[in-house]
């Protein structure tokens, strides 16, 4: 039989922008997950509790919010891993226009994604009896396919403090456009080029490769590492580095 | 760009909701990189007790001049290590892991993550003098150069000379094996630097056999970069006390062959 405890919830409530935390008391079970507790408290306390939620399996990216302060997905995170001595603190993410209690717009991720280039496709390798062919090694797929595993649950667009304390959503597009712009990029069979919109229209510099991106990320992506730093660095080829530009004028 | 409204009210600097004990890493940063900066930059003003016998260094390493030349200005004391320290100074500072490290420690831009800032206004790395850090991979090309010089002064620390007879032997000393950890524990961090992961085959979308071999070394190594990064850097400095305290007399050096 699964033990249970009592827990308390504190929930920021309210409407576009104006509330404030409201506490709930109530009985937890055993392999419980906080947007469980959520949808309890909706059930039974307050049943006109905003929360946005889909899968409850971590992959619809719906359920981001704040719980203990941190970005993370309520359904994937497990009251077991949670001081439940104390309140349990559950508040929309930050960095985005607020709508009511755990729910915020996040339409603004969706404009910023249509700026963005989309694939090029690069000329056929060769033209077989099906037509034109393109051939790729998987290894050299792996890098941009790791980007691919993103929800868009916008955590890391929450937790980057350009945008969550600077506000600087006109200038940074923040690590999930930019991990999109890297699989595009990195892509073997794309020929576009975004780095010059990276550069000056998409504001890779503002990036001072904190982590905290890659820290909340419930896909575990190597957002620094394996997109931001690889772009800056090609940013860098094209921009700052003058013996890249002799190369390229011998070349 | 498209812009939004203003979200939930903007927090002051160290507010958060985070219960854990997120100024913990930081403060250790701080501590950690402000004891290297100061202990650094008094040894390399001393200009004195940096070889002992065999040993040179790493502070001092290439030792381009062991006397003040008449260029050098009379306001600065006269040390050897001023002339080549900028360059795996730069190489740290330019670092991608030591500038997210230090701008949180030291600038709390932001001090850890989803905490408060106390500043307003933010350029990042697009304007002068942050535009530098763009700088990385050149201070790179002189930190793999160094890597060679102070392999070699690890080599140097074996041979011993005798002072009666002069004769030079062969021998291993503690300082030996502490010269020798040295360049291991740096070659793991600037093999594993984010500039030359991209310089050996990241900025290609397709990379050949040698460069995808290259490349994926330099990656196991890169996944360490931040062990890599502080355990060599108090190794120089570990390095450099020991070379010192045995000079000045206070420590002797334990000779094991």
């Amino acid at each position: 039989m699964a033990t249970t405890s009592q827990a308390t919830f504190r929930i920021w409530r309210g409407e576009n922008n104006k509330g404030g935390y409201v506490d709930f008391s109530l009985e937890v079970e055993e392999g419980m997950v906080v947007l469980d507790a959520v949808h309890r408290i909706q059930a039974t306390q307050a049943t006109d509790l905003g929360v946005r939620w889909n899968c409850k399996a971590g992959k619809c990216g719906s359920c981001s919010a704040e719980i203990n302060g941190s970005p993370k997905l309520m359904c994937m995170t497990r009251l077991n891993t949670l001081d439940l001595t104390k309140p349990v603190t559950v508040e929309p993410m930050r960095t985005f226009p607020h709508v009511k209690d755990l729910v915020t717009d996040v339409s603004w991720n969706f404009t910023v994604k249509q700026r963005i280039p989309p694939f090029q496709r690069r000329p056929p390798d060769s033209h077989g009896p099906d037509g034109p062919q393109w051939r790729v090694r998987q290894q050299d797929v792996d890098r941009p396919q790791e980007f691919r595993k993103c929800i868009e649950c916008f955590l890391c667009q929450d937790v980057c403090h350009v945008l969550r304390e600077h506000h600087m959503h006109d200038k940074f597009i923040g690590p999930r456009f930019i991990i999109h712009a890297a699989q595009l990029e990195m892509n073997p069979l794309d020929d576009g080029n975004r780095l010059e919109a990276l550069k000056d229209d998409f504001g890779i510099g503002y990036c001072n490769i904190t982590k905290c991106c890659t820290k909340v990320c419930p896909e575990g992506i190597h957002i620094t590492d394996n997109a931001i730093i690889p772009l800056k660095e090609r940013v860098v080829d094209q921009f700052y580095d003058p013996l890249q530009k002799l190369f390229r004028i011998f070349k | 760009m498209s812009t939004i409204d203003v979200p939930l009210t903007k927090r002051g600097f160290g507010r958060t909701q985070r219960p854990d004990l997120w100024w913990v890493t930081p403060l250790f940063v701080f501590l950690g990189l402000g004891a290297f900066v100061v202990y650094s930059t008094w040894a390399a003003f001393q200009g004195d007790f940096y070889r002992f016998g065999p040993y040179l260094s790493p502070m001092y390493s290439p030792l381009l001049l062991t006397s003040r030349p008449g260029w050098w200005p009379v306001w600065i004391p006269f040390s050897a290590a001023l002339l080549i320290l900028w360059a795996p100074g730069g190489f740290r500072v330019t670092c991608y892991y030591y500038r997210g490290a230090y701008y949180k420690a030291f600038w709390a831009d932001p001090a850890a993550c989803a905490v408060g800032e106390p500043r307003k206004s933010y350029w990042g790395e697009r304007t002068f003098p942050l535009i530098l850090q763009n700088s990385h991979r050149f201070f790179l090309y002189l930190a793999l150069l160094f890597l060679v010089l102070l392999a070699h002064d690890a080599w140097n620390a074996m041979w011993f000379t005798d002072p009666v007879t002069g004769a030079i032997t062969f021998g291993i000393g503690l300082g030996t094996i502490i010269m020798i950890v040295n360049p291991i524990l740096l070659g793991g961090y600037t093999l594993g630097c984010h500039s030359l992961r991209h310089l050996v085959g990241g900025r290609k979308d397709v990379m050949g056999g040698a460069s995808r071999k290259t490349y994926d070394c330099v990656s196991c190594l890169n996944r360490r970069h931040m062990t890599w990064a502080w355990f060599s850097l108090f190794w120089v400095m570990f390095t450099d006390i020991y070379i010192r305290l045995c000079a000045m007399g206070i420590w002797h050096d334990w000779r094991i062959h």
